[in-house]
C-alpha cells in the first residue's frame, strides 16, 4: 500500500486491519513511536497524519493509504523542539516524549497555556507534571516568532 | 586544570537527545534473531488449588514451561523466600503465574488456549480482617499512656488510603537471550543486581546470568522487585527453547498482575495541651501486603518511622502491621510507606488544630521538629533540619493566612502539609548493602561504571556532574556505562532516594582518588602515557549512625529532606469535582546537583501526589483490579494538573556529594494531605483518599 512516510513515498505490505503503530514499528522498523496503552488513552503512539496528531494504535493501516504520515524520525536530529525538550528536561524517562513532541507540533502560533494544555490533553506523562514540557513549547513558539515562523518548517 | 563547574547548573542531560529523537532503545524496541514471544498464563481465581492445566491448542512451534522445568529453586528470592515463579499447587491471588508459553508468531501465541481446573477456596480480601501478620514493628519512646492520661485534649481518628498504580508509560518488559549456557536478560528495570540474585536462585548458582538494563520508561518503584519475576519467566522460556524470548506486558496485564502501592489504615490517638503542644502520639499502622511478603516489611518500616510526622513528641508509640490478603502483592512505590502514614498524620494535625480552635500553621509552628529534637526512634536531628524553614517560606509565599481568611465561606480553599523523608536505606541498611562504585579511565576521559539505573530521574547526568567536578574535568568528557551486571560495580538498588546521595558520594570519592593519581595530568595524557586504570570504592556511611534493628531505636536515616506543600483549589458545589488551582511545593533536599532535574522531580512527584489524592482509584473486584485500563484508571492529564510552583531551599548535608540529600521520594509525601486539608477548609471532613466526587458527596451529606 502506498503512502508518504516522513516525506518519502513508500509502498508497504501489511494487513489492512493491522494497527498503524505496529506497521510503523515492525514493517517500517521505526521504533521511535511507542505503545503505552493500546487504547488511545496515553498518546505515546501519536503521529501526524496529514498534519493532524492521532494515536497510531487506533488507526487501521488501510486508513493511511495515500496519506502523509510523520513520525518522530521524520524530524531528524536537529529540530528546535527536540533540543528544547532536552534542555528544559521536558523528557525524563522519555517514553512519552516522541508522542508528546508530535502532538506539540500541531500547536498554533502564540499559544496560551490553555491552548497547550488542550493540545496535549491526550498525551500522558507520568514523570514531569508537564511543567517542563510547557516551558519547552513556550520557548519554541517564542523562537519561531522571532525567526518569522521559519525555523521549524 | 580549570573547568566550568557542572554541579549546580542544568547541564544537558546525557540521555536527552536519544529520548527527544526517538532513538533511545527501550525493551520492546529490541529484537534478536530467532526471537520468540512469551506469554504468561495466570490464575483466574484468588485462592485455591490447581487441579489440572491443559494446553488445548496444536503444540507445534510452542515452547511450554511449567514449574517442573525450573532447574533451581521455584522462589523469587527477596526478603523472604515465599513467592514462586510459577504456581505448583496453591493459588494465593488473582493473576498469579501458572504456565509460560512462547511462540514466534504473537498472534498464534495470543490464540493459544489453556484450560485450568481449580478447587477454589474463599479468598481473604479485607486486610482489616486478616490475621496473617507478615511483619510487625513497634517503635516506643517515653510513656504514651501516662502522657495521654495527663493531656488536656485527646484527638482520635482513622485515615485510609487506597492502592495506587504506578502507570509508568512503558509497561514491564524483558528479553532473555541464551548466552554461555545461561542467559542474558535485557529489560526495563530499576535494580539489575536484584534480578541477578533472583535468576541465580531460579536457575542454579553456577548458571551464567547477566542482566542489562535497557532504556527504562519510568519506574517509580514499580520496576524495583517485579522485574525479577518477568525476567525469570523469560529466562525459563529461553533456556527451554534455546532461543531469545521477549515478554512485554500489555497495559491490562501490567495493571492486573504487577505491584501497587499498599493500601493503609492508620489510627491516631494524640494528646495535646490546650496551648497546642503535642505530648503523646499513639499510632497504629496497617498495610495490606497482598499474597506474598515481597518488600512489605521494609515498606512498613519506612511507613512507621515517618508515622509521627515532622513533629516533636516525647511520648510516642507506633505499632505497625503488614498483613496477608489474597490480592496481588503490593510493593515499592515512590515514598515506600511514607505517603500513607504522612497523609494520616497531616490530616490528623489539621483535625487537632480544628479541635483546639487553633490555626493549622500555628499548631505546626509550635511542634515542628528543630535541630536537637529527637524523632520517634530517638534520632537526634542535626543542623540540616528544615521543618520550620519550609513551613515559613510556604506560608509566606502563598500568602496563606490572608487566603485562608478570604476564602472562608466561598467554594475556594487552601490547605497545607508539612512532611519529611529519610534518604537512603533505613538504619543499618546502607551498611549491609555495602554498595560499590567504579570509575574507569578511558582514552578520552572517564567512564562511570555503576549498576544504578537511569529511569528518567537523571542518574547518568547527576553522577557525571559529581564526577566531573570532583575530578576537575569537563562534564562532557564523562561517559556513563549502560548498567550491565558483567561490567559495572554493584552500587545497590536504584530506590530509596539513594542514587544521588549515596552512590553519588561513592563516585565523588572515587573521583577524588583518581584525581590524586592523575596528578597534574589530564585523563587523556595519563592514559596515553600509562594506560587505563580504574578505581573502585565502597560506601562508608557516616560513623555516627547508630541503629538497633531489634528495638527500632537510633538513627533511622543519615539525613532527612523536608517539604511543605500548599494546595489551593475550588470545589464544584454541584458535581463535587475538585479543581486544583495551584500547588506550591517548598522543599529542602540539601543542594540540587542539577536544578532543572531536581525541579522535574518535585513537579512530577507533586503531580503523582495530586493523582493519589483525587483521581487514582483502583477498584478491586474478587481480588483483581477491575479498572485495569487507562480509560478508567485516571492519572493526571495536562487538564488535571494545575500550576506547580516549586521552591528549592538549600541546607547542605555535610556527608552528601556537594551537600546533596536524597530527593526522589519526598515530593510524593505532601500533596495528598495538603489537598485534603484544603477540603477540610471547605468544611468537608475527608479522612480518606482518593477523594473522588462520590466520597466528597458522602462527606458533604454527613
Amino acid at each position: 500500500m502506498q503512502f508518504t512516510l516522513n516525506g518519502s513515498d513508500v509502498n508497504v505490505d501489511a494487513p489492512p486491519a493491522a494497527r498503524l503503530l505496529d506497521v510503523l514499528r515492525h514493517e517500517c522498523r521505526l521504533t521511535g513511536t511507542k505503545e503505552g496503552c493500546g487504547e488511545g488513552e496515553c498518546g505515546a503512539c501519536t503521529v501526524l497524519i496529514d498534519g493532524d496528531p492521532v494515536c497510531s494504535c487506533l488507526v487501521p493501516f488501510s486508513q493511511v493509504e495515500n496519506a502523509a504520515v510523520m513520525t518522530i524520525e521524520g524530524l531528524g536530529d536537529d529540530h528546535p523542539l527536540q533540543h528544547l525538550f532536552m534542555n528544559e528536561v521536558g523528557a525524563q524517562c522519555g517514553i512519552c516524549t516522541p508522542g508528546m513532541i508530535m502532538a506539540a507540533l500541531a500547536i498554533g502560533n502564540e499559544p496560551t497555556i490553555d491552548d497547550i494544555k488542550n493540545a496535549l490533553a491526550g498525551n500522558l506523562c507520568r514523570c514531569t507534571g508537564y511543567g517542563a514540557i510547557y516551558r519547552a513549547i513556550f520557548k519554541w513558539r517564542q523562537q519561531r516568532a522571532v525567526a518569522g515562523g521559519k525555523i521549524d518548517a | 586544570m580549570q573547568t566550568v563547574q557542572a554541579v549546580g547548573t542544568s547541564v544537558t542531560r546525557k540521555d536527552g537527545i536519544g529520548k527527544a529523537t526517538g532513538r533511545a532503545k527501550y525493551a520492546d524496541d529490541l529484537s534478536f534473531p530467532g526471537m520468540l514471544h512469551g506469554r504468561t498464563i495466570r490464575s483466574t481465581i484468588a485462592r485455591g488449588i490447581v487441579r489440572k492445566i491443559s494446553f488445548d491448542s496444536d503444540p507445534t512451534g510452542f515452547t511450554i514451561v511449567d514449574h517442573r522445568d525450573i532447574p533451581g529453586r521455584n522462589i523469587v528470592d527477596l526478603i523472604e523466600q515465599d513467592q514462586p515463579f510459577l504456581v505448583e499447587r496453591e493459588v494465593r491471588h488473582m493473576a498469579e503465574p501458572l504456565l509460560l508459553v512462547a511462540h514466534e508468531d504473537p498472534e498464534k501465541l495470543l490464540a493459544a488456549s489453556v484450560a485450568v481446573e481449580y478447587e477454589a477456596q474463599p479468598p481473604l480480601l479485607d486486610a482489616e480482617r486478616s490475621e496473617g501478620i507478615l511483619k510487625r514493628i513497634d517503635i516506643v519512646k517515653g510513656d504514651v499512656e501516662s502522657a495521654l492520661a495527663s493531656a488536656d485534649v485527646i484527638v482520635e481518628g482513622v485515615y485510609r488510603t487506597g492502592h495506587q498504580e504506578h502507570v509508568y508509560i512503558e509497561t514491564n518488559g524483558v528479553i532473555a537471550v541464551p548466552e554461555d549456557g545461561g542467559v542474558a536478560v535485557y529489560g526495563s528495570l530499576q535494580c539489575p543486581f536484584y534480578v541477578i540474585k533472583a535468576l541465580k536462585c531460579l536457575l542454579g548458582a553456577n548458571t551464567h546470568v547477566r542482566v542489562i538494563q535497557t532504556e527504562t520508561g519510568g519506574g517509580f518503584g514499580g520496576k524495583e522487585e517485579y522485574p525479577s519475576m518477568i525476567a525469570g519467566h523469560a529466562a525459563l522460556l529461553a533456556l527451554k527453547s534455546g532461543r531469545p524470548v521477549k515478554i512485554i506486558y500489555d497495559r491490562v496485564e501490567d495493571m492486573v498482575a504487577t505491584t501497587k502501592r499498599h493500601p493503609s489504615v492508620v489510627r491516631h490517638r494524640t494528646g495535646v495541651t490546650r496551648d497546642g503542644r503535642i505530648v503523646a502520639m499513639d499510632v497504629d499502622v496497617l498495610l495490606d501486603g497482598g499474597a506474598y511478603v515481597t518488600l512489605s516489611p521494609v515498606v512498613l518500616s519506612r511507613g512507621c518511622i515517618h508515622a509521627a510526622g515532622a513533629y516533636r513528641c516525647e511520648n510516642t508509640r507506633i505499632v505497625g502491621r503488614a498483613v496477608f490478603t489474597n490480592t496481588p502483592p503490593n510493593g515499592a512505590f515512590r515514598g515506600f510507606g511514607a505517603p500513607q502514614t504522612e497523609f494520616a498524620v497531616e490530616v490528623h494535625i489539621d483535625r487537632i488544630a480544628e479541635t483546639l480552635g487553633m490555626d493549622p500553621v500555628t499548631l505546626r509552628e509550635i511542634n515542628a521538629l528543630r535541630p536537637g529534637d529527637t524523632t520517634a526512634t530517638g534520632q537526634r536531628l542535626r543542623e540540616d533540619t528544615s521543618a520550620r524553614a519550609v513551613l515559613d517560606e510556604a506560608v509566606r509565599r502563598t500568602d496563606f493566612h490572608r487566603k485562608r481568611e478570604a476564602y472562608q465561606g466561598t467554594n475556594r480553599a487552601i490547605g497545607l502539609s508539612l512532611f519529611y523523608h529519610g534518604a537512603g536505606f533505613t538504619g543499618s541498611g546502607e551498611r549491609q548493602l555495602n554498595s560499590r562504585a567504579r570509575l574507569e579511565l578511558t582514552p578520552t576521559g572517564v567512564r562511570i561504571a555503576v549498576g544504578s539505573t537511569e529511569i528518567g530521574q537523571g542518574t547518568r547526568t547527576m553522577h557525571a556532574q559529581i564526577v566531573a567536578d570532583a575530578l576537575g574535568i569537563p562534564y562532557e568528557t564523562i561517559e556513563v556505562a549502560q548498567p550491565d551486571t558483567a561490567r559495572v560495580a554493584d552500587s545497590g538498588p536504584t530506590v530509596a532516594s539513594r542514587t544521588c546521595m549515596v552512590v553519588g558520594k561513592i563516585l565523588q570519592e572515587c573521583a577524588l582518588d583518581m584525581r590524586e593519581r592523575l596528578g597534574r595530568m589530564s585523563p587523556e595524557e595519563y592514559h596515553g602515557k600509562y594506560g587505563a586504570f580504574s578505581i573502585e570504592r565502597k560506601y562508608e556511611p557516616p560513623e555516627w549512625i547508630q541503629w538497633d534493628d531489634h528495638t527500632y531505636r537510633g538513627d533511622a536515616y543519615a539525613t532527612f529532606a523536608w517539604g511543605c506543600d500548599v494546595a489551593e483549589l475550588e470545589l464544584d458545589p454541584e458535581t463535587y469535582e475538585v479543581r486544583p488551582i495551584r500547588l506550591t511545593a517548598v522543599q529542602e533536599f540539601g543542594r540540587p546537583i542539577h536544578p532543572a532535574l531536581a525541579k522535574g522531580q518535585i513537579e512530577g512527584g507533586t503531580a503523582q501526589g495530586l493523582g493519589y489524592a483525587l483521581l487514582e482509584r483502583v477498584v478491586m473486584r474478587d481480588g483483581a483490579m477491575a479498572n485495569a485500563q487507562l480509560t478508567n484508571y485516571v492519572i493526571p492529564t495536562t487538564l488535571d494538573t494545575p500550576e506547580l510552583d516549586v521552591v528549592m531551599l538549600e541546607n547542605p548535608y555535610q556527608d552528601g556529594p556537594f551537600g546533596a540529600k536524597g530527593l526522589g521520594e519526598l515530593p510524593m509525601d505532601g500533596p495528598a494531605p495538603a489537598i485534603v486539608n484544603a477540603l477540610r477548609h471547605l468544611g468537608l471532613d475527608v479522612r480518606e483518599i482518593p477523594a473522588t466526587p462520590e466520597l466528597i458527596a458522602q462527606c458533604s451529606s454527613r
